[in-house]
């Protein structure tokens, strides 16, 4: 349970790491491409994560990066594939987002860092963990975005129609701006946490 | 004329950091000194260049005779993979002095999406192969400027005031995104 619970906030993949920045800014101008996204992500973080923690034994450590990547690669292609048989318009909109997957830091980070020395099940916990923290803060930047920038909540109206659009949000320095706060907050937050008990753990800046 | 618009279309207009959020690890990574941004950014522009050749051979002349055009991102990142090793080897035995300037950044541009994501956007585009090199000139072209204005940037913002939680990547966003402001003053020049 452990091993779930950390990569929702205290070790949260984008807020903390500051990886998979890529898909992360691109493709929340909505929530729906957002969620889309993390899905996409949650499914081959937690494939790959459960198949390299099974052969981490059997392949040789010169070659490891070149074969997670290759293990890696297939998933992904599984999801684009999918996607696009079954969600075209979805597969159009996320554009090459979705290949990219592939050098999305986020997985190879994960099958280095800690499939490749732990068992299957903490690998699987640890993979839908850090799947479901990505997922979170692309849901966040793309109700944000989506909010403010179009007026709009999953395409439904979701403000009074006096209120202005700002059509920043909607442009890349939207994502960006969005980030750059959320990471301020969550930085801001967790000071805080960790002082109250005791304060004896200190951390450095991300 | 079409190949210049590509090159400045790649470059200033769709900047590949600043418009796709292609390479933000390393932008944010190595734009810490002026020194070091312009060495990831000269490396960048090379493997770029030789990726997106052999890409668009592999994709042209191989896959797509064979219908295997599904295999199109395992191919294209094991090529990406042993394209950036290969290079390496061959500079540290016969460039020395290359080596030493790029070395060091060039393992990890294996994992910079922006090299993938040139080589997938000119499969998308549909370019030919003199178009793919100079797309993927532009691009890296784009990319080394970003880095070195955001390198410029961060310098200064050594030295200045900034609330404690957002010291370090805060800021950092946040100045990216009034530089994304300010290259969105390009994109009427270009349809």
């Amino acid at each position: 349970m452990k091993e779930f619970v950390k990569g929702l906030f205290e070790k949260n993949p984008i807020l903390c790491y500051l990886l998979g920045l890529c898909p992360t800014l691109a493709v929340t101008t909505n929530v729906i491409n957002a969620l889309t996204m993390g899905l996409s992500v949650i499914f081959v973080l937690f494939l790959s994560n459960s198949i390299i923690s099974l052969i981490r034994k059997i392949v040789p450590h010169q070659v490891r990066i070149a074969s997670y990547i290759v293990v890696i690669a297939t998933f992904v292609t599984i999801a684009d594939i999918f996607l696009k048989a079954n969600y075209y318009e979805m597969s159009r909109a996320l554009g090459p987002f979705i290949p990219l997957i592939v050098v999305n830091c986020i997985i190879l980070g994960r099958a280095e860092a800690f499939a490749s020395r732990h068992g299957l099940v903490p690998s699987m916990l640890d993979a839908l963990g850090m799947g479901t923290g990505f997922t979170l803060v692309l849901f966040v930047i793309g109700s944000i975005r989506e909010i403010l920038g179009s007026g709009t909540f999953l395409g439904m109206k979701a403000v009074p129609g006096f209120f202005p659009q700002f059509l920043v949000m909607i442009l890349p320095a939207g994502a960006f701006i969005t980030l750059g706060l959320l990471v301020g907050a969550h930085q801001a937050l967790k000071e805080k946490r960790g002082r109250l008990p005791a304060g004896q753990e200190k951390r450095g800046r991300p | 004329m079409n190949y210049a618009l590509i090159f400045i279309g790649a470059a200033v207009v769709n900047n590949f950091i600043l418009t796709y959020f292609l390479g933000i690890c390393p932008f944010l990574g190595v734009s810490t000194d002026l020194k070091k941004a312009s060495g990831m950014g000269f490396a960048v522009i090379f493997v770029m260049l030789l990726a997106s050749a052999a890409t668009w051979g592999i994709y042209h002349k191989i896959l797509t005779p064979y219908n295997l055009q599904y295999l199109q991102n395992v191919a294209f990142i094991l090529v990406i993979a042993t394209l950036v090793q290969f290079v390496e080897m061959f500079m540290k035995r016969f460039i020395p002095p290359l080596y030493k300037g790029l070395g060091i950044y060039l393992p990890l541009i294996t994992t910079n999406c922006a090299i993938l994501g040139v080589t997938l956007f000119m499969v998308l585009k549909d370019f030919d192969f003199i178009e793919s090199l100079f797309y993927a000139l532009g691009a890296g072209s784009g990319f080394l400027m970003a880095l070195l204005i955001m390198a410029g940037i961060r310098v200064r913002l050594d030295s200045a005031d900034i609330p404690a939680p957002f010291r370090g990547a805060g800021i950092a966003l946040i100045t990216a995104g009034c530089l994304a402001l300010i290259f969105t003053g390009f994109s009427g020049m270009m349809k």
